[in-house]
């Protein structure tokens, strides 16, 4: 199995699990809007979106913990649409554990392990097996309450593997930890479930988790799927205005596009092909893709800008430009090698390029 | 395992709640019970039901015991679906409402003939049949008496003298069949007009309406009032108890009413209701009822008791128990008409 | 962890859905049969002649045109009115010095203060008697006025309800927040200013709550106005005149009807400030720390341990005049008056049949109640159902015993009802209990599933475990302190009910508060004392018993509940 960020490719395995044309109303609230989705064998998904987006909503749907009020559902092409989340033979980790109180961490981690098949001992075995798969080896006897917010989470994880099931539902597993742990946990999820190769779709609303963990990634907005891809088709070529501007950093200037040019103020900006849109639209790009070395006359798109603040966060420096004539200002990431070999400084004026193959255009209000 | 153990409490819960309760005490109530409602006193039932039970051993009584009005109104309420066998030992003018209902099964117990003809419905065969009579009497505490410097009174009419404001006690006749004993004997008495007209008075100098019959005596006996209006069982027991009363037989004449046996149509165990109606005619029972009541059913039985004269049965008034059930709603009304009001000052 | 494809065999689960389904299903049907056809039936007969033909509204008319009718409803409501105004004032006083002031024996102050709830409402009126009364210890006190009346319901209602009122505020007050009364302390506002301004608003809506729930219990309470109303007419005791004295059905059911008319505003405008309440609670906030300051702390003190006395002396009162042989007259001590069997009421029987009425109410009930909460919150299959649960749960708390036991009656004495067989049997009794205390039973459990993990559920069925098994391995367990306490609710409120039984027991199922009413009718008052007593001692015993189970249980369980 070979899998690396960016380089799966979706239609050369078979769909583990297939949505298609779900929808749901709470009262007047539509929370799902005609969603389809595939997740392939082994795949890991994260359904990605501001609160309130309907991830969460979807996840339960696809756990059959909620009913939906339209769609399918098929796993492994059988339909399972009406199926009890009890024989969806899916393991979730809830944003809130929902770990047993009552029940020691071995009796929570078996509580979906039949003791008939098993058997006492055949439990115990599984048990220790999954602790230390999560790293907690030797903790059984605990309480949840007695554990670490990180190892409940791992206690969460090794419970609803148990009963290895074929796909594992993650629900913002990770945003009740503080910043290191989080990182830390990241990498471990990400390591178990490669090891495991279980597919998993994960419900996060922190597109850094999203970027690094996924797969691909299905940016929601409106109960609405905006994009499907891999973190970098997310990121590099967002297909909307709204998935831009959620993941990472996006400036979003008012621009209008004619054929092949885009016009800001008075300047105008060469596009590559196939970039669409005419009239009034966002002209988007990505702090970092904006160009400050090696620019010149030839180069294509360059720009004559002030820069009014230049500010350094520790990897890079995040500069503030004013366009000549420009109305918004211009944010852009430059590295601490550009700066310093540069010389750049707040109140200077610098030429910089933005690179045609780097802008995305979406249509505008006018 | 658990899962068929969860289901089978849910089962018995419903069960238990639904089913087991009822279903076990009806079995365990079947056998060879008599269902026996009665309004007697608590402490004279026991002699009874075990010199019954010793004459029919084959029969068990099961008995429901509640003060007059309550027995009478649980089994008007019962009506559609008859729980007592037989009503033992309860008011004659309760009877007679019961009567009206079409709710009684006529029936000649055996020894029916050596029963005094007062003691008994005159119809063939009776409806209902007489055990014993009660009579208003009144209970004078001495020495709440002597404290507040209270006459002892002779009659009714002494009653409403205002010498008595606040001192008397008596029972409500709409909850109680002492209370409309004495309201109905009155009007019989004294007729309609000058009956209300006592009863005026008398309220006057009521300190509190009572539910039960034998209230009004206890509380004169503690203490709590000089005069209870009550009847002569209740008195002579706390007397014996050590109360510091007098038994007083107003000289007018006494109201009385008449404990009575009648089978209930459609009872369950008709063959145990007759036993019993059969026995309370006998000589054996009407010798325990003497025991406590100085008139009972059969001639020559009844001797007197402690504190009641011997001429007891000769103060009594007539009574007109076919007037008084006719006309108790009527006689109720009005007299919530004039005395439910007390509590507002009279203008 | 290699074959994580294969799907494992598991049972079929859908047939735990269809368990879950035909649980809901047999609540709601029960509910349906144990609360609203009673009252229909109820109803229906106030709408009847005697012989059963529809009438209309000629009994009301009829009742209305009867002299005097009015007071009765005049009475209620001035009663009511006045042992609201009364309970709610004292209770508030005293519910503060518990929670916001350093007063010391809080703990024994508040057992005092709780203490009515182990007794029959009819206690108090008798302790009252024999304290106020002609011969009355204190009867200098009453200043000539007389105990059996309005004054003497009044206190007696004061008492019965005090508890109700105390756990209502002090929930309220204990609730408030600190950084209020922080930032109003450091603006430098005047204690009475912090009160007006901060401490009253904080508990209004436990103000307004306890008025209602006390407003209820006095208007349909019918044991303290039995007891010592004398010629003070009240609605809850014309019901019983109505049908007890007068045998008249349909004009009990027109007095029920209107009982359950106050009742049922009460409780729908206490329903909805309840409901905005849990909002203003669910805010974050830092629980209130009373700091000592001596001249309150002690006037508070003086103030609860006067009101604890006053409650102890009526509790001491009845335990004394059990002892006392023939009242005033002969002051022997005596054990003659717990000699119940030549009394009546039904003897010792009596006694059994109510420990034995309690046990089951209190296991049978808090199994009920407990998995109807539990399935009308937790479950999301058959909502028509859950729906059903949940509005029938509310009702019995607008309806008075009295109302209750009537209904049953008409119900379950119908000879066409397949249920009859119930009638005059424990489970009737059982029933009605349960029923009539079910609301307040089924917040308590509702309140303490709120507070679990709403996913509990569905984690155990993401797990593949049947919802009965998480039910009985979790939600049972972390609810182990609720569940207790209905039980505890359900047990002592069955030792000590009268209204609905009293129109329900048979010979073989009289009751000891009932053989209370009894005696007392009877003017048998020493052991209706007696009797009333022991229903204290065992509702206190039990009491105790449950304390020490929910410390046993607190220790048990102080591993897994952390913190």
């Amino acid at each position: 199995m070979l899998r690396f960020a960016g380089l799966v490719m979706p239609s050369s395995k078979p769909f583990y699990l297939r949505v298609a044309g779900i929808g749901k109303r709470f009262g007047d609230t539509v929370a799902l809007k005609d969603v389809s989705l595939s997740v392939n064998q082994g795949e890991l998904v994260c359904f990605l979106g501001p609160s309130g987006c309907g991830k969460t909503t979807l996840l339960r749907v696809i756990a059959g913990l909620e009913p939906q009020d339209a769609g399918r559902i098929e796993r492994g092409g059988r339909d399972i649409s009406f199926l009890p989340a009890a024989r969806r033979d899916f393991g979730i980790v809830f944003q809130s554990y929902a770990l047993f109180p009552n029940l020691t961490v071995a009796d929570n981690v078996s509580y979906g392990l039949s003791r008939r098949r098993l058997g006492r001992a055949g439990i115990a075995a599984k048990v220790e097996e999954l602790l230390e798969m999560v790293g907690l080896s030797g903790i059984g006897e605990r309480y949840p309450a007695q554990l670490s917010g990180g190892q409940q989470q791992r206690v969460a994880l090794a419970r609803a593997l148990a009963p290895a099931p074929g796909l594992l539902l993650l629900d913002e597993p990770l945003s009740a930890l503080d910043a290191r742990v989080r990182g830390r946990l990241r990498q471990q999820i990400k390591a178990l479930q490669r090891r495991l190769g279980v597919t998993t779709i994960m419900v996060t609303h922190d597109q850094e988790e999203a970027l690094t963990l996924a797969d691909r990634i299905a940016v929601m907005n409106h109960g609405m799927i905006e994009q499907v891809g891999t973190p970098l088709e997310i990121y590099r070529r967002p297909v909307s205005r709204f998935v831009a501007d959620f993941v990472g950093v996006m400036n979003v200037l008012d621009a209008t596009a004619t054929g092949g040019m885009v016009h800001i103020g008075t300047r105008a900006l060469r596009l590559l092909d196939d970039i669409a849109p005419t009239g009034p639209v966002h002209l988007c790009i990505r702090p970092e893709d904006v160009v400050v070395r090696g620019v010149g006359a030839a180069t294509a798109n360059a720009v004559p800008v002030r820069i009014e603040t230049l500010e350094f966060t520790g990897p890079f420096f995040r500069a503030i430009l004013r366009l000549d004539g420009g109305e918004a200002p211009l944010v852009a990431d430059l590295s601490i090698n550009d700066v310093s070999d540069l010389a750049l400084a707040a109140g200077q004026a610098v030429t910089v390029a933005l690179p045609p193959d780097r802008l995305r255009l979406y249509p505008r209000e006018a | 395992m658990w899962a068929i153990k969860c289901n089978k409490m849910l089962a018995v819960v419903f069960a238990a709640v639904f089913l087991i309760g009822g279903a076990g005490l009806a079995f365990a109530q079947a056998k060879t019970k008599v269902n026996v409602y009665t309004a007697l006193e608590a402490d004279q039932i026991k002699a009874y039901k075990d010199a019954f039970e010793k004459a029919y051993p084959d029969v068990e009584m099961a008995i429901t015991r509640d003060s007059t009005g309550i027995i009478t109104a649980k089994l008007l309420a019962e009506k559609n679906n008859p729980q007592a066998d037989i009503v033992w030992g309860v008011a004659a003018t309760s009877l007679l409402v019961l009567d009206a209902e079409g709710m009684l099964e006529p029936y000649a117990p055996k020894g029916l003939d050596a029963v005094k003809p007062f003691f008994r419905d005159s119809r063939n065969p009776p409806h209902w049949v007489g055990m014993d009579v009660w009579a208003a009497t009144l209970c004078f505490n001495t020495i709440e008496a002597e404290k507040k410097n209270i006459p002892k009174p002779e009659s009714w009419a002494d009653l409403a003298k205002p010498i008595y404001k606040g001192q008397i006690v008596m029972p409500n006749p709409a909850s109680s069949g002492t209370g409309f004993l004495d309201v109905s004997s009155w009007l019989q008495m004294m007729g309609n007009e000058k009956g209300w007209a006592f009863m005026d008075a008398l309220h006057q100098n009521i300190g509190v309406y009572t539910h039960s019959g034998s209230k009004p005596c206890n509380l004169a006996a503690s203490g709590e009032y000089v005069v209870g209006i009550s009847f002569e069982y209740r008195a002579s027991a706390n007397k014996v108890k050590g109360a510091p009363i007098d038994l007083i037989f107003p000289k007018e004449g006494l109201g009385y009413d008449m404990e009575a046996t009648a089978i209930i149509k459609g009872a369950k165990n008709m063959d145990g209701a007759k036993k019993l109606a059969d026995w309370s005619v006998t000589k054996e029972a009407n010798g325990l009822y003497a025991r406590n009541f100085a008139v009972v059913a059969l001639p020559g039985v009844g001797k007197p008791l402690e504190f009641v004269p011997a001429d007891f049965e000769k103060r009594l008034v007539k009574n007109d128990f076919a007037w008084a059930a006719a006309n108790r709603e009527k006689i109720l009304a009005e007299w919530n008409k004039r005395y439910n009001a007390k509590s507002e000052p009279k203008s | 962890m290699s074959a994580v494809a294969a799907a494992p065999a598991r049972r079929s689960l859908d047939r735990d859905a269809w368990i879950a389904r035909v649980a809901i299903a047999a609540l709601a049907i029960a509910l349906i049969v144990t609360v609203a056809l009673p009252l229909y039936a109820m109803l229906s007969r106030g709408l009847e002649s005697k012989s059963g033909a529809f009438v209309g509204f000629a009994n009301y008319v009829a009742y209305f045109t009867t002299p005097g009718v009015g007071r009765a409803v005049v009475n209620s409501l001035v009663i009511a009115l006045a042992s609201t105004v009364v309970t709610v004032s004292v209770a508030f006083a005293f519910a503060y010095g518990l929670t916001r002031s350093h007063m010391p024996c809080k703990g024994v102050l508040k057992a005092v203060a709780l203490a009515p709830l182990l007794a029959p409402s009819l206690l108090p009126g008798i302790a009252l008697v024999y304290l106020f009364g002609k011969q009355g210890i204190l009867k200098s006190l009453m200043f000539g006025q007389d105990i059996y009346g309005p004054i003497g319901i009044l206190l007696g209602e004061v008492f019965y309800c005090f508890p109700a009122a105390i756990l209502i505020l002090s929930t309220a007050l204990s609730l408030s927040d600190q950084r209020l009364h922080d930032a109003a302390v450091s603006l430098g506002a005047s204690r009475w200013r912090i009160f007006r301004t901060v401490t009253l608003p904080g508990a209004r809506y436990g103000l307004i709550s306890a008025c209602f729930v006390v407003f209820t219990l006095a208007i349909t309470d019918f044991g303290v106005p039995k007891v010592i109303g004398g010629w003070y007419d009240v609605l809850a005791i014309d019901v019983y005149k109505q049908v007890v004295g007068q045998q008249d059905f349909q004009k009990g059911a027109v007095v029920s009807a209107l009982l359950l008319l106050p009742a049922a505003l009460a409780f729908t405008a206490d329903f909805f400030v309840r409901r905005r309440q849990v909002a203003l609670l669910s805010a974050r906030s830092v629980a209130f720390r009373p700091r000592p300051e001596r001249v309150r702390d002690g006037l508070l003190f003086i103030f609860c341990a006067a009101v604890a006395l006053a409650i102890l002396t009526v509790l001491l009162t009845a335990a004394g005049a059990s002892f006392v042989k023939f009242w005033p007259y002969n002051l022997d001590l005596w054990l003659g008056h717990y000699d119940f069997n030549n009394k009546d009421g039904g003897g010792w029987r009596a006694y059994y049949n109510s420990v034995e009425m309690a046990l089951w109410t209190a296991t049978c009930g808090t199994a009920v109640v407990f998995l109807g909460a539990y399935l009308s919150e937790k479950s999301n299959l058959f909502a028509a159902g859950r729906a059903t649960i949940r509005f029938l749960a509310m009702i019995p708390m607008a309806v008075p015993g009295l109302v209750l036991g009537l209904a049953y009656i008409f119900f379950f004495n119908d000879p066409a009802n397949p249920l009859n067989v119930l009638y005059r049997t424990m489970a009737i009794l059982v029933i009605s209990t349960i029923v009539h205390f079910y609301t307040v039973a089924h917040l308590t459990a509702v309140t303490a599933l709120k507070q679990m993990d709403p996913e509990f559920e569905a984690a155990g069925a993401s797990l593949g475990v049947p919802w009965y098994t998480t039910f009985r391995r979790v939600t049972v367990p972390v609810a182990m302190p609720a569940v207790l306490d209905i039980s505890i609710y359900l047990f002592v409120s069955a030792m000590t009910t009268v209204s609905a039984v009293v129109f329900l027991y048979a010979p073989s199922t009289a009751l000891a508060s009932i053989a209370v009413l009894n005696m007392d009718d009877a003017g048998d008052i020493a052991p209706a004392a007696a009797m009333a007593m022991m229903i204290v001692y065992t509702s206190g015993a039990v009491r105790l018993l449950h304390w020490l189970a929910t410390r046993g249980l607190a220790r048990r369980s102080q591993a897994w509940r952390g913190r």
